[in-house]
């Protein structure tokens, strides 16, 4: 029993998350495309020693950062995308030199339901997406099911979209207590409630940890997405989801957001340059860098 | 007011797409088409339901850009529920699209090896088995309208078809509009067809930028010319700072 009778305190450093973490893993990484990414976790991902890892992600930075270190063995999305730079340049160039050995493109729908039958321990659910498409041709592994009613239509046979189980999911969210109870303060839980019931571990990163009263005192109960009972650690990581958006704390950088996009699709020097400059050091290093480069273009 | 653009039409052909619809989620992906939904919501059919593009639906209907009042919450997990339900009408863009309706926006090339990675397939696999679906197409070309598509993103008539009926059941490829003209489904065994040509465009030129043999009836008239309301709707209330040129640029 421990002696203050509290539920566990979580809190864990962004090394100590990483380092918990092996090769191999199957590790889906929450948020949107260039929204509110657990972006200082990839990065200490990104410069770790992992590889051979299977990464589950509506894809932004963060599928393009992990495919350019080659940290990716299978990667399964329904798109990658920086939104206002519609194509991300890492995931392209990963893609047409076919440096991802297993590549599983979904329909969005289908994604979703594969982390709802993973969070439900069930095997698969049923759904029509994918019929038709070559996500079915390209994916041949993924079978379809026969309904065993006839609701007037015969016996429909429909999609058996697979579980998408996770060993890990890494989330960003707004604020959290020590405990893990976690809420989101923008428009959009995204999918981060799914993603941490399909996972056996979840390592959440936040904006702000403050006591557990202070997570409904200003903010309506309903925004509380994640339980601690999801949560296997919490890492407080201020800016932890630059350069996409952590609203309303912070919105994208666009114009970090640019100069990434344009290193990312430029020679090997440009990213080496770009690499040397943010990537290379911890967290505190990379904010660091991205401070100064605020100011140089402030000027 | 007879000094309308060719963006203006095709806003106009983007609102007839929805003119029909009734109280349903129009679902616009990109400029024109949030154009021409809006412009649909303030004449021909104001039970639409519209989203600012992001989490909310808008009890009004502002210009591009602008906000509104909001009646109702719709972040991506509840579009997935929508999609499912049925009662949705998206207008999603194309990077291929061939004469079967079967759309691509995943990659150019091989699948294994793409001479050119795009977003990846989205949702169009999903919407086109759940709710109508049309498609814009900004500049049409041959290398847009190809013979066969490199990756079925969004599946058409024929495949949705031969993939049984839990497919074909709510496979609605409604129209195709470009900003040459307008086409549909009704071809030959649900090939496209041509439906009109904008004014100023002739038959042949849109057969000679499409790469697959269009279905072309003997009599092809013009598309309707955008009425004096709508283009003031269009030029000082929706787009005032004209937006739309960067689509579909002046001729």
């Amino acid at each position: 029993m421990s002696s203050n009778r509290k539920p566990r305190d979580k809190r864990m450093s962004i090394e100590e998350v990483v380092g918990s973490l092996e090769s191999g893993m199957t590790i889906g990484i929450g948020g949107w495309g260039p929204r509110r990414k657990p972006m200082a976790l990839v990065r200490a991902i990104y410069n770790s020693d992992l590889t051979d890892l299977t990464i589950v992600s509506w894809g932004g930075a963060d599928v393009g950062l992990l495919a350019r270190a080659g940290k990716i063995r299978k990667l399964v999305y329904a798109f990658v995308s920086l939104d206002s730079v519609p194509l991300e340049p890492n995931f392209q160039r990963a893609r047409q030199s076919a440096s991802i050995p297993e590549v599983v493109e979904l329909d969005e729908g289908m994604f979703q339901t594969g982390l709802r039958a993973a969070a439900q321990r069930l095997p698969f659910l049923p759904m029509r997406a994918g019929l038709g498409s070559d996500v079915l041709v390209n994916n041949s592994w993924i079978k379809t099911v026969t309904s065993p009613y006839d609701e007037g239509h015969g016996h429909e046979e429909l999609v058996a979209v697979p579980a998408l189980k996770l060993d890990v999911a890494l989330v960003h969210l707004n604020r959290a207590d020590q405990h893990g109870n976690a809420s989101y303060l923008g428009p959009d839980p995204y999918f981060d409630d799914l993603f941490a019931m399909a996972a056996d571990k979840t390592y959440l990163s936040v904006e702000e940890v403050v006591d557990t009263a202070g997570l409904t005192v200003d903010t309506p109960v309903q925004r509380l997405l994640l339980s601690r009972m999801m949560v296997s650690g919490v890492v407080e990581t201020p800016n932890g989801a630059h350069f996409t958006t952590c609203t309303p704390d912070y919105e994208r950088d666009e114009r970090f957001q640019r100069a990434y996009a344009a290193a990312a699709s430029g020679s090997d020097e440009d990213w080496q340059a770009f690499h040397d400059r943010f990537l290379a050091g911890d967290e505190a290093s990379y904010q660091a860098a991205v401070q100064a480069f605020t100011e140089e273009n402030a000027k | 007011m007879s000094d309308y653009t060719r963006a203006d039409v095709c806003a106009a052909a983007i609102a007839d797409a929805f003119s029909e619809d009734g109280e349903i989620f129009a679902s616009p992906m990109g400029l024109l088409p949030t154009l021409g939904v809006r412009l649909a919501r303030l004449t021909s059919n104001p039970d639409l339901v519209i989203s600012d593009g992001e989490s909310v639906f808008l009890g009004g209907t502002p210009p591009l850009g602008g906000k509104d009042v909001v009646e109702g919450w719709i972040p991506f997990r509840r579009v997935f529920d929508v999609v499912a339900y049925g009662k949705r009408h998206v207008m999603m863009g194309a990077t291929q699209v061939d004469r079967h309706g079967n759309q691509n926006i995943s990659a150019i090339g091989p699948f294994a090896q793409p001479k050119r990675q795009l977003l990846g397939s989205r949702g169009a696999p999903g919407n086109t088995v759940n709710n109508r679906t049309s498609y814009w197409v900004p500049k049409h070309s041959s290398r847009v309208f190809v013979e066969q598509v490199d990756i079925v993103s969004g599946v058409g008539p024929a495949r949705a078809e031969s993939a049984g009926t839990a497919a074909s059941r709510f496979n609605d490829i409604h129209r195709i509009v470009s900003n040459l003209g307008v086409l549909d489904m009704g071809g030959a065994d649900h090939t496209m067809r041509l439906v009109s040509v904008h004014p100023g465009v002739t038959v042949d030129e849109v057969v000679a930028a499409t790469g697959f043999a269009l279905e072309v009836p003997a009599e092809v008239p013009v598309t309707r010319e955008p009425s004096y309301e709508e283009l003031l709707l269009i030029r000082e209330m929706l787009d005032p700072k004209g937006l739309r040129f960067k689509e579909v640029p002046n001729d």
